[in-house]
């Protein structure tokens, strides 16, 4: 019945991924089957994103559900440098993570001030109040969005327009966010996060000024969730206001809770099972949104700690709140 | 300014509220209630839609496609309440956010399945399809009159049901203190169920009246749900009263917004800077008034709860 | 002795009740302070405004010669204000050396800090561990504080609001819930406790405060009707009258 303060990171499951990670292209480049590799780029992308929610969700407590809001803007900040000349990674890439943690401080700032409830129904609120602003943007694309005209450049040796290029660079960056991310959860900071999830009121009690580490952990989360927006936009060379939108951040969610809401890995094995049903399911049918539906139904009433303790639950329920 | 377009954009805010109101209710109530959130809610707007469009085809009366949307999104809202949330009344609100987020996808797969990606046709009846002439000069669409008047009676059916009876004051006792409802006996399970099968059917209704107007098809409830969320929060949650004030205020602020805001901004900025600001400004008006309100009243305008 | 807390004109009313109405009540430092009334009296709220929970809608709270009358929990609790809850709030899925860890930490500087794990900071574990030996809980470090028993998790809730060193410790019904074995155990406990630190005791056990009080307080409908020695409290006709004599008459 015990939660663990510590999530270290075993060398013994953390070696062998870094291996098959960093072999993968070359063996696709083998069986020539190089789709997988752009599929692979996404899913890293991806498993970035939901590891920087499962951050504040599951490690903080915090529901929010306006996620997305902080992956579009980073998207959309890079986007609209390139058409304003700036093609370099190196300015527009930052820019994209500083764009999205003053957003993230900003409305975090507001949002932290309320709780439960009405936490998630302010965050949804802001993240399409950031939709629309971006949808009626004619002159960044409005509703079709904003075509890149070329991945950003990292490096004039490095030529992004190749997808197994573009893989190692997304890897580099998911590797260190990932790296950084386990550091965080186990240090000073991830405790104190995690009391506040477990008892908000004893923390506060207990002398911590709980909503400036709310807030330092919401800023850090949306920071992340920009850099993932800059890789994404990338990968899609397209930035589109349905990244902003509530559906988005209602999937982003569901790969936390797939994955394991406050495990380490959650936010990665959530964002590999999710995009990959996704995948298979697309084959059979355009219905697949259904299947994920009813996959999500499943785990949720079934399995609420996420996939993460199906082999360990014996009747232990999620926790309430 | 034209007065005649204030009065009739007024009038669409009211309209628009009023219809919001009906969403607003059933949610407000099963937040207050069950301590809830169901990101379905709007799929029971979208069926009541559907099921409107349905029987109007088959049988061409809209009275009849009114009460079977009614009739139908309540049986269904109440098999889902039964078979399916009533497990989650005791989860934390992640577990009621995905659960219901599920629902929604399903819900929206499921009648794209049913009925395409094409919008159905929904037509208004016949002797309400034209104009009223309200004041000398100032014409307005008679069933936007009709949504109004339905509006209204619903409006009152409830303050009265909640008000004066005395299934009315058992909701309002779970809205204010659920603990102390279910420690005074109240058959809590048959409660919930017909607190959500009234809410499934003011969706309906809304569903309905709307659907000669917006466009009847998959996705329709995810737009209306947000400003549903926004009314409750602004107007607190449990408080049916809350739902009207808020529902009236984001009608009428975010119509009259759209309308106003625009043509103000064109009178004192360059018209390029106008076109692009204006529609912006506007649609994020509703958002900014929510985090004020949320900042000045944390609880809303009238929350249920003391 | 010096006063370490002060109320002045504190008020806090609900709707059209004041469940606080105009309390003027001092705390000498280094005593045990008890505040006794009957139920409805309005003492946890007179706890929630000590401790900045809620904030009076009139009057102040001077505490260590500051006045805290605006300032928030963590910061009453930074300046050596710190209470316990009368409803056990713990972290009912960490074990109780998790507990116990967690508050230790608050009182090591800024927890803003992200690079390496607190378990490099040998100091909170071995402090962590001492806390629950003067609570005597050493046996259960390792185990979920859920799981512990009744009087245990009571232990348990003082010793985190003992971690952050208090100067004055508010102590909410400790005894709540509690047989008469393990309400012994507390009263010891307390007793070793006020030798370092001021204690306010809001209790209903008056075995227990008869026991541990160098000066009660009485409080009806939001006000101090009779302050001073537990035998001047015990014949006050008026205290008396509040309480129709049962509780008072059986500890005598």
């Amino acid at each position: 019945m015990g939660v663990r303060l510590d999530h270290p990171l075993r060398s013994v499951v953390a070696l062998p991924v870094l291996i098959a990670l960093i072999a993968f292209p070359l063996l696709m480049q083998v069986i020539d089957e190089p789709f997988y590799v752009v599929l692979a780029s996404r899913i890293l992308i991806f498993a970035l994103v939901a590891t920087s929610l499962n951050l504040l969700v599951g490690f903080g407590g915090m529901v929010s559900f306006g996620h997305a809001a902080f992956l579009g803007a980073g998207a959309y900040v890079v986007a609209i440098l390139m058409q304003h000349g700036v093609t370099s990674a190196w300015i527009a890439w930052p820019a994209a993570v500083a764009v999205a943690g003053v957003a993230a401080l900003l409305i975090g700032a507001i949002s932290l001030r309320t709780r439960g409830v009405y936490f998630i129904m302010i965050t949804l609120a802001f993240a399409q109040m950031m939709y629309f602003i971006f949808v009626s943007l004619k002159a960044y694309g409005g509703d079709d969005g904003l075509p890149l005209p070329s991945r950003s450049i990292v490096a004039p040796a490095l030529d992004l327009s190749s997808d197994v290029a573009f893989y190692y660079v997304v890897l580099a960056f998911v590797l260190l966010g990932f790296f950084l991310f386990a550091r965080l959860v186990n240090s000073r900071f991830g405790r104190v996060l995690q009391g506040i999830r477990e008892n908000e009121t004893r923390m506060e009690a207990v002398g911590y000024p709980v909503y400036r580490y709310k807030l330092v952990a919401f800023v850090i989360a949306g920071a992340a969730a920009g850099l993932g927006g800059a890789l994404l936009v990338n990968q899609n060379e397209l930035a589109s206001p349905a990244m902003l939108n509530w559906p988005q951040s209602g999937m982003l969610l569901t790969m936390v809770i797939l994955g394991g809401v406050g495990f380490l890995w959650g936010g990665a094995i959530g964002a590999v099972v999710l995009l990959l049903l996704e995948e298979v399911l697309a084959t059979y049918t355009i219905h697949w949104q259904l299947g994920v539906g009813l996959v999500l139904l499943a785990v949720v009433l079934f399995a609420p700690n996420g996939l993460s303790t199906l082999r360990k639950s014996t009747g232990a329920q999620a926790r309430d709140g | 300014m034209d007065l005649i377009l204030i009065l009739e954009q007024g009038l669409n805010g009211l309209q628009f509220g009023l219809m919001l109101f009906l969403l607003a209710a059933g949610l407000t109530l099963v937040f207050g209630i069950m301590d809830m959130i169901n990101l379905a809610h709007g799929s029971l707007y979208m069926i009541g839609a559907y099921l409107a469009a349905l029987v109007l085809g088959s049988t061409g009366s809209f009275l009849l496609a009114v009460c079977g949307a009614l009739a139908g999104t309540a049986a269904i809202g109440m098999l889902i309440e039964i078979g399916i949330l009533r497990r989650l009344y005791a989860r934390d609100h992640l577990s009621q956010v995905l659960a219901t987020f599920a629902l929604l996808l399903i819900a929206n797969e499921a009648m794209r399945i049913l009925f395409g990606s094409q919008s159905l046709a929904l037509n208004p009846p016949e002797v309400l399809s034209g104009p009223v002439e309200l004041l000398p000069g100032f014409l307005y669409p008679a069933y936007r009159l009709l949504i109004i008047a339905v509006g209204l009676a619903v409006a009152l059916l409830l303050y009265l049901l909640v008000a004066k009876t005395r299934v009315g004051m058992l909701v309002r006792a779970g809205a204010s203190n659920r603990e102390m409802a279910l420690a005074m006996g109240v058959n809590v399970k048959a409660l919930f169920t017909a607190v959500f099968g009234v809410g499934a059917a003011l969706c309906a209704l809304a569903g309905a009246m709307l659907g000669p107007l917006l466009a009847v098809e998959v996705g329709m409830g995810e737009s209306i749900l947000i400003l549903a969320f926004v009314v409750i929060v602004i107007g607190g949650i449990g408080s049916i009263r809350g739902a009207l004030a808020g529902a009236l205020i984001v009608g009428v602020v975010d119509t009259l917004g759209r309308t106003l805001l625009p043509m103000s901004l064109r009178a004192v900025l360059p018209p390029a800077v106008a076109s692009n600001l204006g529609p912006s400004l506007a649609s994020i008006l509703i958002y900014v008034l929510m985090a004020g309100v949320l900042f000045w009243r944390p609880q809303g305008l009238f929350p249920a709860r003391g | 002795m010096a006063e370490l807390l002060r109320l002045r004109g504190l008020v806090k009313r609900f709707g059209g009740l004041a469940a606080t109405d105009g309390v003027d009540w001092s705390v000498a430092q280094g005593e045990v302070h008890a505040l006794i009334g009957p139920n409805g009296a309005g003492k946890t709220t007179l706890v929630h405004l000590i401790s900045g929970a809620s904030s009076p809608d009139a009057g102040e709270v001077h505490f260590a010669g500051s006045d805290v009358t605006r300032a928030s929990m963590h910061a009453r609790v930074r300046r050596g204000l710190v209470r316990s809850y009368q409803v056990t709030s713990i972290f009912r899925r960490l074990s109780a050396l998790d507990n116990a860890m967690l508050a230790v930490q608050a009182g090591r500087g800024s927890s803003l800090r992200f690079w390496s794990p607190p378990q490099a900071d040998a100091g909170i574990a071995r402090d962590a561990r001492a806390l629950l030996a003067r609570v005597g809980l050493d046996e259960r470090a390792d185990v979920a504080a859920g799981t512990l028993a009744h009087g245990e998790q009571r232990k348990l809730e003082v010793a985190l609001a003992l971690a952050v060193r208090p100067t004055l410790l508010l102590l909410d019904e400790p005894m709540a819930g509690m047989g008469p074995e393990e309400s012994q155990r507390m009263i010891e406990l307390i007793q070793r406790l006020a030798q370092e630190v001021t204690i306010v005791l809001v209790e209903h056990d008056m075995d227990a405060v008869f026991k541990l009080a160098h000066r009660i307080s009485v409080l009806v409908s939001g006000r101090i009707i009779a302050s001073g020695e537990p035998e001047e409290i015990r014949r006050d006709a008026q205290v008396r009258r509040a309480y129709l004599g049962e509780e008072l008459g059986r500890a005598a």
